[in-house]
Order: C-alpha cells, then structure tokens, then sequence
C-alpha cells in the first residue's frame, strides 16, 4: 500500500513572514471597514462581504494531475442551500453574508475545549492541495484548495479517548442567507454533518480557507468549511461554526432527511446507484459549452482508495453507503 | 371587455408572434451553451430550462378557459400554439437528455426509464402528448368529432405528470418545485369545479335579470 509523504517545501516557495503577517492585517481591516461601514447605517442586510482575497500556502503535494475546473466554473455552479436551491444561487444571493470576524467553537468530548478565530486557524498550517471533487450529483470538479489538516485542530483540542465522531454545524443567520428565510425552508437549518473520529484524523481530510489562492468566496463556504475528497460533497459542511466531540454518530442533513438516498459514509462508490440516478460516470465540469464537459468513470473513493480503503475493512459498503 | 380587443386582422399575426416568442428562450440558451457561454453544467442547465419552460406552457395552455370562465377574456385562439410549445419543449427535454446528456446511450436510457420513477413518469407523458400534437389540426378536430375533446383531456394525467416529473427529479422540493405543481394542481381542480361556477354564475345572471323584470316600474 502506497502511504502518504508529504514533499517537502523548498525555502523559494515560503511566503516571506512580512508578507504572511500583513495578510492578516489587510484581513483585519476589512473586518474592521467592514464593521465600521455598518455600524451607522445598523442595517444587517448591507452588503459588507469581503471579497476573496489573495492567500498564501505552502504547497501541500497533493495533485492528481488532472485539468483544473476553470475557477469562474467552480465558484458559480454551487450547492450551498442556505443561499438557496439553484446552482446559481449561492454566487447570486450570497453578497449580504459578512464571514468576518469568525470563530468555531470546539466543544463535547475534548480534554480542552476552545474557540478558533481566523487567525488561530490560519495558523495551523495552510497548503495548497488540489483534489478530486464528486458531488452526489454525478458531477465532478478539480480544486486547488487551501487549507490546513482538520487533524491539527483536533490535537489542539485533545480529544479524550472515548470519543469517536466529530460532528460539524453550519452558520444560521438568516438575516444574511436568503434561503435560511421565507415561507418555504427545504432543509432543517442548521446544517449538520458528521464524521468518523479516524476519518477526521485522516491525513487527506482538511478545513480549506481558500481556493485558486484566494480566500474562500461566500458561495464556496467562506469563510471555513471541510474538504473530504474520498466523500460526496455533501459531506464537505460549509460555514462552520461549531464542531462537537461525541461518542455517538451524530445526524447529518441530507441522511435525515432522506435515508435512503444519502447515507452517513457518502463515500464515492460507483457500484451503489443513488435510487434515482446511477453513480458509474461522472460529469466533470469545466468550459467549452455543451461538448467541452467530458464523461468519465467514477472511481471507488474518488480515486483515493489507497489511501482510504483500510478505514473501512470488513464493512459492507453497500450497506453502508 | 376590460382590455381593448386585438382587432380580428391582427390574430393570426399574433398566434405566429406566439410561437416566435415562446421559441427564444430555447433557442437563445441553445446558442449559449454551443458557444460555450454557459457557466457551470451546461448541459444540465439547457435541459432543466427546457423542462421548465415545458411546464409553463403546459400551466398556461391550462390557463385559456379558466379565464375565459372566470374574466370574460376569450384566447382560445392562442391555446393551440400555447400547447405545442409545451410539446415542442418537452420533446426539446428528451432530445437533450438523449444526446448532450446521455450521448444516444441507448442502454443507459433504457435503464432510466425502467429503472427510475422520475424518468418513467416523465417519458409517459412525453409519449402521451404526442397523440395531442398529432392531433392539433382542423382537419382531425372535424375528423374525430366528440372524441378529439375526450383524447385532448389527455392534458390533464400529462400536466400531472409533469409536475410529479419535476418534483421527483429534484433532490429536496423547494419553492419552485411547489409553486408548478401547486398551479398544475389548482388548474385541473378547476375542471372539477367549474360546472359548479358555471351554474352558479348563470344562476346568478338570471335571477338578476328575474328580479329586474319583476320589480314594477315607479312611472
């Protein structure tokens, strides 16, 4: 079995400190222009959200060596339901959502429970990595995201021993996510996802900041959200705020809402058909209009089987879907 | 008369208008996604609007005699062009699921059709309207006599269909699911309705004018 070794930084490619250290100034005075553009006008509806702005990492030596998504592709065709149900939505009707200031709060079963402002996760160690991403929609995409080990932050919060599942939760702020109001709410609110203590941990697992080199847009899960390339993409929770330690498995959106049709793993598997559609093939996005899309056979665990097989051993996939 | 009336030389202009008009949407999003212009998924997106703007023709072919009944406004001259542009869209539907989605994998679509309720129901009633089209000439209107209404009440398992179509295709039913299958329903409730309204709008008209016979003149 083939294991994971991270290629090592050459010095050219770290980000001088100065540079790093502004960063986070030009970060701050956003938030802070920011707050200061509303506090007179107190209207939570104004339009403060920062735009993604340029971010440094480390690369992180994960590439598939597969054509990138053209970015335009990949932060306008989102599911981010909170925005609303359309592909379009989350770029259209996400201009109100101000992800800044941020914290998680990390709470349940941890030896130190603690909260994490943007600073405290930057500082965990972003790199770049560019991943496969299959959504449950049998389409896929090619990511270079940034972001820092979901495994870091969880040493940060000693996880005590009986814990065994993280569970994630979304923002709700109506006020700013259009399809968090109104009559009609197809979803629950909030967002609720889980994982496996040892899938967490997994080296391929991250909370991604940013992608293309930029920050996180609004309509991509600005300002943090979970990157679990062997998953469907439902699993990757966006907006979070919130992530809870427990000994139980812990509810997910889509599982509760239709069992049999999303189940807790959402592992990419081409031999489990969703019921209403088959998961075989792919669509990968990416320009050129009706004939530039391109089919292709999806792969078990999103072609990361050799590295995430083994957390499965002796389970039934089909089962456990 | 609340609106001014189309002076009678400018309907069969206005029928062809119809058809120029309710025919952009395709063709413009056609255009679009040829010349790469269209962001994201744009297979998908081509053949979710052409199912959709299928749906809005469907609800407003349904709308004809509802507001003929209820307003006083007769357009039945614009119902026939108003339904073949439901087909035209539906047919438009399969035929990009067909070949931009599935590339003309017979077997792949053999098995949605089979396999899949969603697309099961769909291609039903894709396959119901075809006799409808088929159908919407003068020459089989005098032809079938009485049962060219009784095949063309077809409209309402299709419209049904349609909307069941749509609401099972998604993966949670939100607004706009709601929105076309609540018009679709209310619209073929109205045919259950109407004679009811008919009656009672006739009863009305003629106990009003009873009355006004009856009252004696003052002079």
């Amino acid at each position: 079995m083939r294991r994971y070794r991270p290629t090592a930084i050459p010095g050219s490619e770290i980000t001088p400190e100065a540079s790093y250290l502004q960063r986070r100034d030009i970060l701050r005075l956003g938030a802070a222009g920011g707050l200061a553009l509303a506090a007179p006008l107190a209207s939570p509806s104004l339009s403060i959200a920062a735009e993604p702005e340029p971010l440094a990492a480390a690369p992180g030596g994960y590439d598939p060596g597969e054509e990138l998504t053209p970015e335009a592709d990949a932060t306008s065709y989102n599911n981010f339901y909170e925005f609303g149900t359309g592909k379009g939505d989350p770029k259209a009707r996400s201009g109100d959502f101000n992800p800044r200031p941020w914290s998680i709060k990390v709470d349940g079963m941890v030896g130190k429970p603690a909260e994490f402002d943007l600073d405290a996760l930057m500082a965990l160690g972003l790199e770049e990595r560019t991943y496969r991403m299959r959504c449950v929609e049998a389409w896929s995409m090619v990511i270079p995201w940034i972001g820092f080990p979901l495994a870091a932050l969880l040493d940060k919060v000693e996880p005590q021993g009986s814990a065994k599942y993280v569970a994630f939760e979304t923002i709700v702020r109506a006020q700013e996510m259009p399809g968090q109001r109104g009559a009609f709410q197809p979803l629950d609110w909030p967002y609720v996802e889980g994982l496996r203590l040892d899938e967490a941990r997994h080296p391929l697992t991250i909370m991604a900041m940013g992608l293309y080199g930029k920050t996180l847009p609004n309509q991509n899960g600005a300002p943090v959200r979970l990157v679990v390339p062997w998953k469907y993409g439902f699993k990757g929770i966006k907006s979070i705020v919130r992530m809870t330690l427990t000994e139980e498995q812990p509810a997910s959106t889509w599982n509760r809402l239709a069992p049999n049709e999303y189940g807790f793993y959402a592992n990419v598997n081409p031999a489990v058909d969703h019921p209403r559609w088959s998961q075989a093939k792919e669509n990968r996005i990416g320009g050129g209009g009706f004939f530039g899309s391109n089919e292709r056979p999806t792969l078990p665990f999103n072609g990361y089987g050799d590295e995430v097989a083994s957390l499965y051993d002796g389970m039934d996939l089909t089962v456990n879907f | 008369m609340p609106l001014p009336a189309l002076p009678k030389r400018y309907h069969p202009a206005s029928i062809w208008a119809l058809y120029a008009v309710g025919l952009l949407p395709a063709v413009w999003t056609f255009y679009l996604g040829a010349t790469g212009q269209l962001i994201g998924n744009p297979v998908k997106i081509f053949e979710h609007l052409l199912g959709e703007w299928a749906l809005r023709f469907m609800i407003l072919t349904l709308l004809i005699s509802p507001i003929r009944d209820v307003l006083g406004i007769n357009w039945v001259r614009y119902r026939r062009a108003l339904g073949l542009l439901a087909f035209w869209y539906v047919a438009m539907h399969f035929l990009a699921y067909m070949v931009l989605d599935k590339r003309l994998a017979i077997d792949v679509i053999v098995e949605d059709v089979f396999k899949r309720w969603f697309i099961t129901i769909g291609m039903a009633g894709f396959v119901l309207l075809i006799p409808l089209a088929l159908t919407s000439n003068r020459w089989s209107i005098r032809r079938l006599g009485p049962g060219w209404n009784k095949l063309h009440r077809l409209i309402y398992p299709i419209a049904a269909a349609g909307a069941l179509h749509y609401c099972l295709s998604v993966k949670v039913i939100g607004p706009e699911q709601l929105i076309y299958a609540g018009l679709i329903t209310i619209l073929i409730a109205w045919r259950l309705v109407r004679r009811h309204y008919m009656d009672w709008k006739r009863g009305k008209r003629q106990s009003s004018s009873e009355l006004a016979s009856a009252i004696p003149r003052a002079d």
